[in-house]
C-alpha cells in the first residue's frame, strides 16, 4: 500500500502539469513497513527530467544525489520515485519495468504515476515483483497496489 | 594519501556492515572505489564489471557533481570530498 497526504499528492500533480508535456519525476521520501510492504510518504521532492521527453524520464543525478544525502540526515527513506505518463494510462510501461528492476534499485520501492492523458490526473501505484534467480523482464510481475490518502 | 567518506545505496549497505557511509582513501574516484571493494568485497559485483569498470547504471558522484561531466574515474578527491554512489533511475 501507497500512503500519502492530499498535500503531497498536490504538489505531484502540480509538478506533472507544470511540465507537461513533457514528463515529470520526483522522489518520495518517507518510510517503509517491510512486513506490510507499505511506503508511507511523507514528502514528494520534484526532480528535473533529465531526459526532457514526453515518453521518457530520467532522475538529474546532481538532485538525487542532493535529496538522498538530505533524505540520510533527516532520518527519512527514499520509498520510490513517482513520474507522469502524458500520453498513456497510469499503468508501467516496458521501459518502467526493465529499468526499475535494475541491481542497484531498491526492489522494496513503489513506482506511483500519474497519467494525465485523460485530462484529470489518475495517480496509480505500483511494486515490481523480481523473481530471484531469473533476471528477465518476463519474470518480472507488476502488482498494483491501493494507494489511501490522507487529509 | 587522504581517506574520503562515501555514501552508499542502501542495496549496498548490507555489504558493508549496514553503514550508510565508509571512508575509503585515494587521490581519485578509481582509487576510492578499488580500495573500498577490496575493504568490502561484497560491493564489488554490483558496482564493479569484470575488467574493473563502474558498470552500466550506476552513477558516481563527488559533492553532488557527476563524475561523467568531470574527469570520470581520474576524477581527484581529498579530505573534505564526498562521493556518492546511487543507480541511474529511468523509465518510460
Ligand atoms: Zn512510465
Amino acid at each position: 500500500m501507497l500512503i500519502i497526504t492530499r498535500q503531497q499528492w498536490l504538489k505531484i500533480v502540480n509538478e506533472a502539469w507544470r511540465v507537461y508535456p513533457l514528463e515529470a519525476c520526483g522522489l518520495l521520501l518517507g518510510s517503509i513497513d517491510a512486513e506490510s510492504s507499505t511506503a508511507n510518504v511523507e514528502r514528494f521532492v520534484p526532480i528535473d527530467n533529465a531526459a526532457a521527453s514526453a515518453k521518457l524520464y530520467a532522475l538529474e543525478g546532481s538532485q538525487f544525489s542532493k535529496t538522498a544525502l538530505s533524505a540520510d540526515r533527516e532520518g527519512l527513506e527514499i520509498v520510490g520515485v513517482v513520474h507522469s505518463h502524458t500520453h498513456t494510462r497510469a499503468y508501467p510501461s516496458q521501459t518502467d519495468v526493465s529499468e526499475g528492476t535494475r541491481p542497484l534499485v531498491p526492489p522494496d520501492w513503489h513506482w506511483p504515476i500519474l497519467s494525465l492523458a485523460g485530462g484529470f490526473p489518475e495517480l496509480r501505484s505500483f511494486q515490481f515483483d523480481q523473481k530471484s534467480d531469473d533476471k528477465s523482464s518476463d519474470s518480472v510481475g507488476i502488482v498494483e497496489e491501493p494507494i489511501r490518502f490522507l487529509e | 594519501m587522504s581517506s574520503v567518506s562515501v555514501r552508499l545505496p542502501t542495496v549496498m549497505r548490507p555489504q558493508a556492515n549496514g553503514e550508510s557511509v565508509v571512508s575509503a582513501e585515494g587521490e581519485s574516484v578509481g582509487d576510492v572505489l578499488q580500495n573500498l571493494v577490496a575493504e568490502f568485497p561484497g560491493l564489488r559485483e554490483n558496482l564493479l564489471d569484470d575488467e574493473g569498470s563502474v558498470r552500466k547504471f550506476v552513477n558516481i558522484y563527488v559533492n553532488d557533481e557527476d563524475i561523467r561531466f568531470m574527469e570520470k574515474l581520474e576524477t581527484p578527491v581529498e579530505g573534505t570530498d564526498e562521493v556518492t554512489i546511487l543507480p541511474a533511475v529511468a523509465g518510460g
